[in-house]
């Protein structure tokens, strides 16, 4: 436990160091900041704050992540020539870049958001789904990018990888739904879209904050089985649970094959 | 006895006096006079009729009961005046009518600043003219929508002024059929079953400032020609069949400076021909506009579309109503000569609202990336979408 105490330590240090995770905040800070000053009504700035975290943060989770595993390789290896435990670097590692990330977010977004609270009270509930969403999707991400970074050797194609799981996830995934849905029209699709949406950590997001920003219009939606699920509240925690398991498996398997990894 | 005339043209009713019942009064009454009611509870046994022109009055908002199984009050002289009384307990029945107040044939009346709780119809009229229903509260026990009547209802009747209303907890919160040249103004429609509004034929009528909020089914109007609703607040009317304002088969009407807010769909337009939709604020809604290929020769200006998830849509490549100089908050065009109107037309149907109308489950896709693409890419290149609807001068700045 020490071990990965010490390990994350140092890992935070290196990855505040690294000035990277400053410029994520400080982007983060300014693009909320134009949105929130420029962005016509609050409704609407609101509606671009969830594209930011929808996409923005996924892709400088992923690729960040696997570029500081790249980098950080020589002294990984230094490490783990020390008598300390492969869970406590991997752990470290993890940890060492998703916390600064978090932090960066909540900054950032959630910084300006909380000064737009005060004169607009309407704002909290949108603004805690908006933090929970980003921080796991940056949770998700980053056990992604640790996948990426150790399945694969060579950094270009590492890069390559990441942004390919960015894309697959924020554009072909929806594509490929929206290719079944117009292909079996005539089936009712309902309950085989809700699941392949659970399936993917963005659109699971992406429907959670639809829950906050557009009941009016979800209230629409014509599909029983969506409504039953997310009528109550009961929807919400099963999809931050989800969530929460999307996180886990990729962080799992990461460990897997770090464990197993010839250095 | 004698005490009820001392004052002459004045009839009290007291629980300690000698006139204990407003039935009693009404019957003692001379056309013309006066009956004040003195604050108490009064238990009818029937209906209390109102067949001579009187103004009846409570003092100290004395409480008028029934047994349940009847109208409460019906009034069916012309000029009569009721204000201030609390009107109780009627129960539902669907062989007839019931209401608190009951009108018929009657004409110059006034209802002002009663309390109508817990009745099946509210307040009821058929084939009345001339009168006001000013400043009441109707209040419904909340029933289901099968059991329950409608908080004011009209028949067959002209010239109506309802004003200052608040009805809730009813079937509908207004109801008007074949009422023509009435102005209904200032009243709130909260949490009704059904409708916030419905009317049907009802010609040449005026709806001001009104403001219908949480109806199941938000405000549907019909078959009617010569509708002006001007200021009208529609909100948050959710639900699959649930619209801010629906309209069907209504033409040469003006639909002006109203707000729709957080309304599933705000304003639908079936066989809906020659309106003029100016001045109105779309904020939040999840359909904005859905407008059907059977309505013809409508005008929108001057609107502002905000927070909607779909500005416009329509079922029909062919549009026949114009869009002209509103303020579209997806508009991404610019203004070079400065004249406050973008240079590029804005094409207001997005690709995916088609989809989503031919294929619902495709609604779990929306504020995908992919889908936003997939928009963009249209507009840049229309095949899909109605190609002539179209705002060839969307404002740059959303209208004051």
């Amino acid at each position: 436990m020490t071990s990965f105490r010490r390990v994350l330590s140092s890992q935070l240090r290196n990855v505040i160091r690294s000035r990277w995770m400053v410029g994520h905040a400080l982007l983060l800070l300014a693009v909320t900041i134009l949105l929130l000053r420029f962005g016509g009504s609050g409704e609407r700035a609101l509606l671009s704050l969830v594209n930011l975290v929808l996409l923005l943060v996924p892709l400088v989770s992923v690729v960040f992540g696997t570029l500081y595993v790249y980098n950080a390789r020589e002294f990984i290896e230094l490490l783990l020539a020390q008598p300390v435990g492969r869970g406590s670097v991997y752990l470290g590692l993890f940890g060492g870049l998703a916390l600064p990330q978090t932090v960066a977010l909540w900054i950032g977004v959630g910084g300006p958001l909380v000064l737009q609270t005060v004169a607009e009270p309407a704002v909290v509930r949108p603004l805690v789904m908006l933090l929970a969403v980003g921080t796991c999707l940056t949770l998700v991400f980053t056990a992604f990018a640790l996948c990426v970074a150790v399945l694969v050797e060579e950094r270009a194609r590492g890069f390559g990888a990441a942004l390919l799981v960015w894309l697959g996830c924020t554009v072909v995934y929806d594509g490929l739904i929206l290719l079944l849905l117009t292909t079996f029209r005539d089936y009712p699709l309902e309950t085989p879209v809700l699941i392949l949406t659970f399936l993917n950590p963005v659109d699971l997001a992406r429907v959670v904050l639809l829950l906050t920003f557009d009941v009016a219009l979800l209230m629409g939606y014509t599909g029983s089985v969506f409504s039953d699920l997310f009528g109550g509240g009961l929807g919400i925690v099963i999809a931050f649970g989800t969530l929460l398991v999307c996180a886990a498996i990729p962080l799992a398997a990461g460990f897997r094959w770090f464990g197993r990894k010839d250095f | 006895m004698i005490a009820g005339f001392l004052a002459v043209g004045v009839v009290t009713v007291s629980s300690a006096g000698p006139v204990r019942r407003l039935s009693d009064a009404l019957a003692l009454a001379r056309p013309g006079d006066t009956v004040i009611v003195t604050a108490g509870r009064y238990v009818e046994a029937g209906t209390v009729r109102v067949d001579r022109p009187v103004t009846i009055i409570g003092r100290g908002r004395p409480v008028i009961v029934g047994r349940g199984d009847h109208t409460l009050l019906l009034i069916t002289a012309a000029a009569v005046a009721v204000t201030g009384l609390v009107i109780e307990h009627v129960l539902p029945i669907s062989t007839e009518d019931r209401a608190g107040i009951r009108l018929e044939g009657a004409t110059g009346c006034r209802l002002e600043d009663n309390d109508i709780r817990d009745t099946y119809f509210g307040i009821y009229g058929a084939k009345v003219s001339d009168c006001r229903i000013e400043g009441n509260r109707v209040t419904g026990p909340a029933r289901r929508e099968q059991a329950s009547g409608n908080a004011i209802q009209f028949w067959s009747s002209d010239r109506l002024t309802i004003s200052g209303n608040r009805v809730t907890g009813h079937r509908d919160g207004i109801y008007l059929e074949f009422v023509t040249a009435s102005v209904l103004s200032d009243n709130q429609s909260v949490a009704n079953r059904r409708y916030g509004l419905h009317f049907m034929s009802s010609h040449g009528c005026t709806y001001r400032r009104n403001r219908f909020q949480h109806n199941g089914a938000g405000v549907a109007v019909m078959y009617t020609r010569d509708v002006t609703m001007e200021g009208n607040e529609f909100l948050d009317n959710r639900g699959q069949a649930a619209y801010g304002l629906l309209l069907k088969d209504i033409s040469d009407g003006a639909i002006r400076d109203n707000r729709f807010r957080r309304n599933t769909t705000a304003l639908y337009l079936e066989g809906a021909n020659r309106l003029e939709v100016t001045g109105n604020r779309f904020e939040g809604n999840g359909w904005a506009v859905r407008l059907l290929a059977n309505s013809v020769g409508n005008r929108f200006e001057n609107n502002l579309f905000t927070g909607n998830a779909f500005d416009v849509a329509t079922n029909s490549r062919s549009a026949s109503s114009t869009f002209s100089g509103n303020y579209w908050d997806q508009y991404r065009g610019f203004d070079r000569n400065r004249d406050g109107r973008g240079d590029v037309p804005h094409r207001p149907v997005r690709l995916f609202s088609l989809v989503v109308e031919q294929n619902d489950p495709a609604l779990i896709l929306l504020r995908s990336l992919f889908v936003d693409l997939l928009d963009q890419a249209e507009r840049v290149l229309p095949i899909l979408t109605p190609e002539t609807l179209t705002d060839l001068a969307p404002l740059m700045e959303p209208p004051r």
